[in-house]
């Protein structure tokens, strides 16, 4: 391979839509989609619309599920309670914790395990793709259980596999400090949710044109190159849908924390929170509007996605 | 005895908390249980209600012995009403979640439940449970120890039908005991289990997990020193009075301390519930323990299984709960299942008839010897039969009059939450300060100005 050419200095062309107004078949096409998905919708708002309203609701009342009676308007108290509270602002930020770091080590490991899947060979390829998707499949719970059980001081082989590293040792009791717990939990969400996100990375990898790669090769480019300018260039929209998706997934984190710790060491979650005053307290009031702060939160992360990385979802159809 | 961790539950559950390799399976069948239950209630609605003679009886997991009374009882009923089960969840909290739930809205399928004690006040004082009649009331105390006549009441009046009741004794290995020069038949104090734990470089199985079970010991401790968690009990929760601030309390925190300071708890003692601690006593790496009666059925039948040898139940002793105070009785952990009628039920009156059949000497004594849960009724001690089974039997009774139940609260959710976030880690209690924290942050919680 001649060593002398340049790199590519240009971006390799963009793929978003022609410009220009909307054809009459858009707009056919349009009037179609909005039949074909208007019945879809209206049972969307059936089922997220109204709880939704009715938790924003509640969240105003002081309101006991065993003592209707007493129900009564206190306007923003739930929400003033909630915000002075140090334990909604731990809970916080073990929830953007957890998100951070699961979402990123899963990106890396995901788009690997992405490129491992498009380039695997023919033969083995649906038993490589079964094969990565199959802790995709586990439930949470279960997922959880058994991560559990791997690191139970009594039930558990890490302690005695690990033992040769350093602050590892057969008595060392992972649940008993908040740090190794979250470890933990991190670990358990990234191996359960990485497969999500190879797989649409997947998707975004097979929109990659291969006469752009191939351009590429001819030029000269490295495989290092041809990753970072021709490859993730153009799966930018997946590579951010695959994002905010997880991200919205990772902050509503609930299930590893309710198996593993109970929310014991600070291991609470913002779900957890609503959980523990609506379920367990019964205080529906107070635990709607935990649930409609975390409402909010989630849709700061979306827009804050979609604007500030400018993720058009459209663009993950591949147009 | 299949199963013997299973069925003693209700006195313990743990709200959350993580869980050793049994208490985990557990959760996992919760799940299945959940489906059972959805399963009969589906069933329940598509018999068209049913009909009034059938009684749907809401149980706690146990090893089958509930199953088993309900279809004794229907026999005996000769056509009267039939009692079919269905399953709760494996934990006690949220057992109450899902009857709490449903009751709220009013559930007509709910005749008979299987409710731990600590929550009875709370159903009771929402009117989940139908009243008592007077001589129901009259029937069904008669004979029955005190601590379980105590867990059913609220408000001065006979709420549940007790049914079982459990309590926890203090288990030991006679060996290691005798080697550490302990004279077991007099009551020894916590402090002394300290020193000769230390000085047998072996380990207490107390529960530390972050769960009901925390809360048990608490509530143990300070009542076993002469205190209260709750002083005084109030309609309006602002005005309840705690007394986590008592010299009892500190003296209960100051025994929680020193377990936890000394390291005799073991590595895991900040996550160890009542399960994993079987398992450190079993394996003998705990010599002391604290634990309900469950215990000596999980070592018969491992024993059976072939996964414990013979010798280790062999060398099992047991006797009352530790004291704090070397003068001071102890106050053993009170647990069980008492019998709520549901309040929207539409056969009241059948769902008493079958309660009573259910409590019946006879039944108890079987429950007590094929599933391990102690009769709340006294006489059943007397069977030879149950003392063949349990030769803790007599221990137990007594234990059962010196219980005392956690405080009787309509909101015990939220102060036993409470607590289990100040007295978890055990390792990080200061004996004059948590008390203060807890107290302050009950009454906030209580008060509605502080999550949980």
């Amino acid at each position: 391979m001649s060593t002398t050419t340049l790199p590519p200095t240009e971006k390799t062309q963009p793929v978003s839509a022609p410009p220009g107004g909307l054809s009459d078949r858009s707009k056919a096409e349009r009037r179609l989609g909005w039949r074909l998905a208007g019945p879809a919708f209206v049972v969307m708002l059936a089922v997220t619309a109204y709880p939704i309203l009715q938790a924003v609701y509640e969240s105003l009342f002081s309101y006991r599920l065993t003592d209707p009676a007493n129900r009564t308007f206190t306007g923003l108290t739930n929400y003033w309670v909630i915000l002075t509270d140090s334990l909604w602002w731990q809970s916080i930020l073990v929830t953007v914790f957890i998100t951070v770091v699961t979402v990123s080590v899963e990106l890396v490991l995901g788009f690997a395990l992405a490129l491992v899947m498009a380039k695997a060979l023919a033969a083995i390829r649906p038993v490589v793709r079964a094969a990565i998707l199959i802790p995709y499949a586990v439930i949470t719970v279960v997922s959880a259980f058994a991560w559990q059980f791997a690191f139970d001081i009594n039930t558990g082989f890490v302690n005695s596999w690990f033992a040769w590293l350093p602050g590892v040792g057969t008595d060392t009791d992972w649940f008993g400090d908040k740090w190794t717990s979250l470890l933990v939990i991190c670990l358990a969400e990234i191996w359960k949710t990485t497969p999500f996100i190879s797989l649409l990375l997947l998707a975004g990898l097979a929109q990659v044109p291969e006469v752009l790669q191939e351009a590429a090769q001819v030029d000269g480019a490295t495989w290092w190159q041809r990753m970072w300018r021709v490859t993730i260039p153009n799966m930018k929209a997946a590579i951010m849908v695959a994002l905010l998706f997880r991200s919205l997934d990772a902050f509503r984190v609930f299930d590893s924390i309710f198996i593993m710790t109970g929310g014991a060491n600070g291991t609470e979650s913002v779900s957890f929170l609503a959980y523990r005053q609506t379920i367990a307290r019964l205080e529906i009031g107070l635990g709607s509007a935990v649930s409609v702060l975390l409402f909010l939160l989630v849709v700061a992360i979306a827009i804050g996605f979609i604007k500030g990385f400018k993720v058009d979802l459209s663009q993950a159809r591949g147009e | 005895m299949p199963n013997a961790a299973g069925h003693e539950r209700p006195g313990r559950g743990s709200p959350t908390g993580p869980r050793s390799g049994r208490g985990s399976r557990r959760r996992a069948v919760a799940g299945a249980a959940a489906l059972l239950v959805a399963a009969g209630t589906l069933a329940a609605c598509g018999s068209g209600g049913g009909g009034a003679t059938t009684l749907t009886w809401y149980i706690n997991p146990d090893s089958g012995g509930q199953a088993e009374i309900a279809s004794r009882c229907t026999d005996a009923a000769n056509g009267a009403y039939t009692i079919q089960t269905a399953q709760l969840p494996r934990e006690s909290s949220q057992q109450r979640e899902q009857l709490i739930r449903r009751l709220a809205a009013q559930d007509s399928s709910i005749d008979i439940m299987s409710l731990d004690p600590p929550y009875i006040p709370e159903f009771a004082q929402a009117g989940f449970l139908a009243p008592i009649p007077d001589d129901v009331a009259g029937r069904v105390t008669q004979d029955v120890v005190q601590s379980a006549i105590d867990g059913s009441t609220w408000d001065g009046k006979l709420v549940a039908v007790p049914f079982w009741a459990n309590t926890q004794l203090l288990w030991f290995k006679k060996s290691v005991a005798e080697k550490a020069g302990l004279d077991m038949e007099q009551p020894v104090t916590w402090e002394q289990l300290i020193k000769a734990a230390e000085a047998q470089k072996t380990n207490i199985a107390a529960q530390g997990i972050r769960a009901e079970a925390l809360t048990v010991w608490v509530n143990a401790l300070i009542e076993s020193a002469g205190g209260h968690i709750i002083e005084k009990t109030a309609d309006k929760p602002e005005d309840i009075q705690l007394g986590l601030t008592s010299p009892a309390a500190v003296q209960a925190a100051t025994v929680m301390h020193d377990l936890a300071a000394s390291g005799v708890g073991g590595p895991a003692f900040t996550t160890s519930g009542e399960d994993a601690n079987v398992t450190d006593f079993e394996k003998g790496s705990a010599s002391f323990m604290v634990n309900w009666p469950f215990v000596w059925g999980r070592a018969l039948s491992a024993v059976k299984a072939g996964t414990l040898a013979q010798s280790v139940p062999d060398d099992y002793g047991w006797t009352l709960y530790p004291r704090v105070d070397a003068d001071k009785p102890s106050a053993p952990p009170y647990g069980g299942i008492n019998l709520g009628i549901g309040a929207f039920s539409t056969n009241v009156d059948g769902a008493f008839q079958a309660a009573e059949c259910i409590v019946s000497e006879q039944n108890q004594a079987y429950y007590f010897t094929t599933n391990g849960n102690p009769a709340a009724k006294a006489s059943v001690y007397d069977d030879p039969e149950v003392i063949k089974v349990f030769p803790q039997a007599p221990v137990i009774r007594e234990s059962l009059e010196m219980a005392k139940p956690r405080p009787q609260t309509v909101y015990y959710s939220e102060v036993s939450g409470a607590l289990q976030r100040e007295y978890h880690p055990a390792t990080a209690i200061d004996p004059e300060q948590t008390g203060k924290k807890a107290n302050d942050l009950i009454s906030s919680v209580l008060s509605g100005d502080q999550l949980l």
